[in-house]
């Protein structure tokens, strides 16, 4: 037990890190479950962490409060942005939330209520490891039992083919509206649990950068299935520790593996789709 | 006061527009979200510098970095994206090896070169400035809009009055279409690559003029920016992209002038999530026909 403990002592933020990264991953499948890209994750994800740090901080407001708020705020946010961009082609989504983050970025940095560009510290640590986890499998069950639903088949017809899929029936509009607001409640959730584990944040953790590292998540291990996106989460969280005797060249090595992982998979680590209800073999 | 910034604005607007006419021609004509095209950007600035710094006049250093930059934006898009093409791999995964490749890009870069700023050797440009009735304008200004109006014109006239030109819409159009009319494609994608390389190449040296920066970092906030510009002018559109340039150029300067110079970063954005509300398209683009 002794052992245990102690490893769990030493690796506390890469344990939390990798629950944390696995959950931001799941939050750009829904998204990219409906063959639409967001880069706006990591503003989904900075916006539930700020909404639920100042509302700890600021308000002392209890902790299941904070986590529906740091939920609800990006959810309202994802409504806006949605609202006129999902009637368009994927590449508007993509960048119309590149230009939430900047935004967001912008006005933390220039806010005195968040701290500017120092960010809020001391967030006491109310979210331990066992909530984070689960939290994490909780969203892995519910995303297999979608995947295996009517809804899960639905979404993979949109993105194999919206004009099919609307012309079957499909409502466009509102399925891919649910997933971006899924999408950024879950990135929501992952900030405030992310805030309430590290006790800091600051504006420079929810940038571009972030974004990209969360799509690259869901890319690497694949978006057949939801288990794809975890495994990459992991896999690339784990990676920069691997590599930290790199120094400097760190980043140039993980950015490597990741041109050959999509040119030699371009599909994706883990390319098995999960098996539906019903479904004849 | 107001006229001042107004051209500074359009100065710096000049810039923008020359390097949003590169990415709405990559992204047009490949239909590929090209990230790497911000890494032509910080290369140029950075030959220009190395040009510089060995006695080159920025006549011979700016066109010189220029050339570079589009063959780098050749061999790299080889490198990248015809193993993808050939395969025909869904699109997100083009723009994720971009993506790989600009990590690897930009971290290699400031390994080897150092992440610190650099600046242009003193004296590459004359100090000297022209008085416009109450207004001044520098003689590096004066290059900036020079070369931008210059790019474009070719650009413009280039892709309305030669085969090639015809050809590069055609492939905007439907690559396999074209294709099939007898288009070589392979080399018309070259030739996009490297005007489009060129032009933000271009666009990296006159902007690290105007501020007196280069860093390896510079191109990542100015694809974001560029992104911005050319949804705002409407996806593909070159007159489009332009007008979209210079108006986010001008309106950066005003917010600076007038309300903050943090502020004047989001000023882009801002514009475009407002312009996505009203006119989906883009400011000057047309609404594009859903297709099978």
């Amino acid at each position: 037990m002794a052992q245990i403990d102690d490893f769990l002592w030493t690796y506390q933020n890469l344990l939390a890190s990798l629950g944390v990264n696995g959950l931001l991953a799941l939050s750009m499948y829904v998204v990219l479950a409906i063959g639409q890209l967001s880069l706006g994750q990591a503003a989904f994800m900075g916006l539930g962490a700020y909404a639920s740090a100042l509302l700890t901080l600021k308000l002392d407001a209890p902790f299941p409060a904070v986590i529906a708020a740091s939920m609800l705020v990006p959810a309202a946010v994802a409504l806006v942005i949605g609202a006129p961009t999902l009637r368009l082609s994927g590449v508007y989504l993509a960048l119309a939330t590149v230009s939430l983050g900047e935004i967001l970025r912008v006005v933390l940095v220039e806010s005195d209520l968040t701290g500017g560009a120092l960010g809020l510290s001391g967030i006491p640590e109310k979210a331990g490891l066992p909530l984070i986890f689960a939290c994490l499998a909780l969203a892995l069950v519910a995303f297999t039992l979608i995947c295996r639903s009517r809804i899960g088949r639905a979404m993979e017809a949109i993105r194999e083919d919206e004009i099919a899929a609307s012309a079957s029936g499909i409502d466009l509009p509102a399925y891919k509206m649910a997933a971006l607001v899924a999408s950024a409640m879950l990135a929501g959730l992952a900030g405030a649990l992310n805030a309430h584990i590290s006790s800091f944040i600051s504006p420079n953790e929810y940038g571009f950068d972030a974004a990209v590292t969360i799509l690259s998540f869901a890319l690497l291990g694949g978006i057949g299935s939801p288990f794809g996106p975890v495994i990459g989460a992991f896999i690339l969280t784990l990676l920069p520790e691997l590599l930290r005797p790199l120094h400097d060249y760190r980043l140039v090595v993980n950015g490597l593996i990741i041109v050959f992982a999509v040119l030699f998979m371009p599909h994706g680590l883990l390319v098995w789709p999960i098996g539906r209800i019903g479904a004849k073999a | 006061m107001l006229g001042q910034q107004i051209i500074n604005g359009l100065v710096a607007g000049s810039a923008y527009a020359l390097f949003a006419l590169g990415l709405t021609l990559m992204f047009g004509v490949l239909g590929v979200v090209n990230l790497t095209y911000g890494f032509y950007f910080a290369v140029g600035a950075y030959l220009a510098l190395l040009a510089a710094g060995a006695g080159a006049p920025i006549a011979l250093a700016l066109p010189l970095a220029a050339i570079l930059a589009g063959l780098v934006a050749v061999v790299l898009d080889f490198l990248l994206l015809t193993r993808l093409r050939r395969t025909r791999a869904p699109e997100l995964a083009s723009l994720m090896v971009t993506l790989g490749a600009t990590l690897f890009l930009y971290s290699a870069m400031s390994a080897l070169l150092g992440s610190e700023i650099r600046r242009f050797p003193a004296g590459l440009l004359d100090n000297g400035a022209f008085a416009l009735g109450a207004y001044r304008i520098s003689v590096g200004q004066i290059l900036i809009v020079g070369t931008a109006v210059l790019l474009s014109l070719g650009l413009v006239s280039l892709m309305g009055a030669t085969r090639t030109g015809l050809a590069m819409r055609a492939l905007a159009e439907n690559s396999d279409a074209s294709e099939l009319m007898g288009v070589d494609t392979q080399a018309i994608m070259r030739r996009v690559s490297f005007l489009s390389g060129a032009l933000g190449g271009a666009a990296g040296v006159l902007i690290g003029l105007e501020y007196n920066a280069i860093a390896p970092y510079m191109g990542e906030a100015m694809t974001l920016k560029g992104f911005a510009i050319i949804i705002l002018g409407g996806l593909g559109n070159i007159g489009g992209a332009l007008a979209a340039g210079l108006l986010v150029g001008v309106l950066e300067a005003l917010t600076a002038g007038y309300v903050s110079s943090v502020y004047k970063e989001a000023v882009g954005f801002l514009l475009l999530v407002l312009t996505l509300w009203v006119r989906p398209q883009g400011l000057f683009g047309r609404p594009g026909a859903r297709r099978a």
